[in-house]
């Protein structure tokens, strides 16, 4: 379990969070949702150490990340995998090395097993058929499956996503998503995953946080977000006339419903 | 001015970084060949082509300018060697160098940040200053001084080329000037200064492109600065080495 309290961030005198407070849970995919510039890609980079906060505190499993010293924050590093906006694959390697790479790093193991490792991870993500290839030759979405097995290749316990499905099609984007909802829950991993994506939230949303303008306004899980009466959450959510449509349709059932629950 | 030594500063930092113990050797040492193949070796033909040309113009170019009965034909000979050797093999070659390798390392780590790929290095917990950088310097300092000695052989060929097939004196004068008064220590200058170059190149240029904040505009922008200051501080570090070496 990650936890977070009281953590601020700002940038040059501009406060980008303020006083956040969230627990991310094991084994769960823990959503960040806001709009676009609200601060979710700095709160993960806070979370991750790629930005220091100005203050507050950051627990990973009760060990405090802000106060350890370089070899604890780096033997805590090798339990993270991250997933990037763009993927980030090391474009000189080919797919395979790409996915061995963390383990030719920090394993011990012989290269014989070091390969097995990544190739089964490659097929945990459908993909072994372009182990050879280069970054620049596959797909964008091929890409993000390649950055996900590179992830989890040293079997990580935190999984941090910056929207996993930016830039790609809703049915590609639900391949993604179920990807990382089924890893989450086959290895008890701690993933979080920032994301604006409203079929997402409704689909692997088990724990979420929401963020407007770096102050945490709501937390809950799918199943309760229709009901929130945040009026930011709801003008983010609604923001799409979709949702708004199911929202009414949910609303009149629940009035028929609550009418003859009354009326019986 | 302020802003400078900032710059110098974030400079020291990262270079403490980057001479920080290695994690893995092995890995590092895969990288370093693979920066020899790509900074060293790919810069051989180019090495060659210019060297070979510009030994064939300087001896044309001294055997025209100091022609005249008092002198002997063969200071030709001598004149070209003593060029190539102090200044043109070592400190003019680097230059050379500075704009192709230094563009290249600026614009390699400048798209590897932009594109996030050194903070995905960060998050596995490696030293990513010390693991793209250290190779990169190490393979520079391996490979330039001996590219210092292909161009002055290159050199020297040429400055013949231009008797055999030019036809400007008698090959066998040429030779006798370029072995008159030879001084063994020269080739150890030149040798000496492209170290320092190497170093220069490698790590200004790293500092641009692993600082490189923002798009692909900025990732520009740090191969042109990275170029033109390794090649200030070359042509500044030439100034201090021969006063140091031979004065
Ligand atoms: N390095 C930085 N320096 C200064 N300001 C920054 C920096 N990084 C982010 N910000 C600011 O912090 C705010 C939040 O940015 P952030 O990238 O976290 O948004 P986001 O929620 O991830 O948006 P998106 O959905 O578009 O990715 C923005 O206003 C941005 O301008
Ligand atoms: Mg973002």
């Amino acid at each position: 379990m990650i936890e977070v309290s009281h953590l601020y961030k700002s940038f040059d005198g501009v406060d980008v969070l303020t006083d956040i407070n969230a627990k991310f849970y094991d084994g769960k995919t823990n959503l960040i949702i806001g709009q676009s510039g609200s601060g979710k890609t700095v709160l993960v980079k806070c979370l991750v150490g790629l930005l220091m906060p100005e203050r507050g505190e950051l627990m990973y499993d009760n060990r405090d990340f802000l106060k350890m010293d370089k070899r604890e924050k780096k033997r805590l590093r090798t339990e993270m995998g991250m997933l990037f906006q763009s993927a980030a694959l090391f474009d000189s390697m080919t797919v395979l090395e790409n996915v061995m790479f963390p383990l030719d790093m920090f394993s011990d193991k012989t290269y014989r097993e070091r390969a097995r490792r990544a190739m089964f991870c490659l097929d945990r993500v459908n993909l072994t058929a372009a182990k050879s290839k280069y970054p620049s030759e596959i797909s964008g979405g091929m890409q993000k499956r390649v950055a996900i097995a590179r992830a989890i290749a040293l079997n990580p316990k935190y999984l941090f996503c910056d929207e996993p499905n930016s830039g790609l099609d809703p049915k590609t984007s639900l391949v993604i998503d179920e990807l990382i909802h089924g890893i989450t829950h086959e290895y008890g991993i701690t993933t979080i995953i920032n994301t604006h994506d409203m079929n997402s939230v409704m689909g692997i949303g088990e724990n979420i946080v929401f963020i407007h303008k770096g102050v945490k306004e709501w937390e809950g899980t799918s199943k309760d977000i229709f009901a929130a009466q945040n009026e930011k959450l709801v003008d983010f959510i609604f923001a799409s006339d979709l949702f708004k449509k199911v929202r009414d349709v949910e609303m009149r059932e629940a009035a028929s419903g609550g009418a003859a629950a009354r009326r019986g | 001015m302020l802003k400078a030594l900032a710059s110098v500063g974030r400079y020291v930092s990262l270079m403490w970084r980057v001479f920080a113990r290695p994690e893995r050797y092995g890995m590092y040492f895969k990288q370093y060949l693979k920066e020899l193949q790509q900074l060293g070796v790919n810069s051989i033909g180019i090495v060659l082509l210019i060297s070979l040309f510009i030994g064939a113009v300087i001896t044309i170019q001294i055997k025209l300018n100091i022609e005249s009965p008092w002198m002997p034909k063969w200071t030709v000979g001598y004149v070209t060697r003593e060029i190539l050797l102090l200044e043109f093999s070592s400190a003019i070659m680097c230059l050379i160098l500075a704009g192709k390798i230094g563009s290249n390392i600026a614009s390699e780590l400048g798209t590897m940040r932009v594109t996030q790929q050194i903070d995905a290095l960060e998050i596995m917990g490696i030293n990513s200053a010390s693991y793209l950088i250290l190779p990169k310097i190490g393979a520079l300092m391996t490979m330039i001084p001996v590219l210092v000695i292909f161009s002055i052989f290159a050199g020297i060929i040429g400055a013949f080329a231009s008797c055999w097939f030019i036809g400007i004196m008698p090959a066998t004068v040429l030779e006798y000037g370029l072995q008159y008064m030879f001084v063994e220590w020269y080739v150890w200058c030149g040798f000496i200064k492209s170290f320092f170059f190497a170093f220069i190149i490698a790590s200004v240029s790293s500092y641009f492109g692993y600082t490189v904040d923002g798009g692909s505009i900025e990732v520009g922008k740090a191969s042109t600065d990275a170029v033109v200051l390794s090649s200030v501080l070359i042509l500044f570090a030439d100034l201090v080495l021969t006063q140091l070496l031979m004065g």
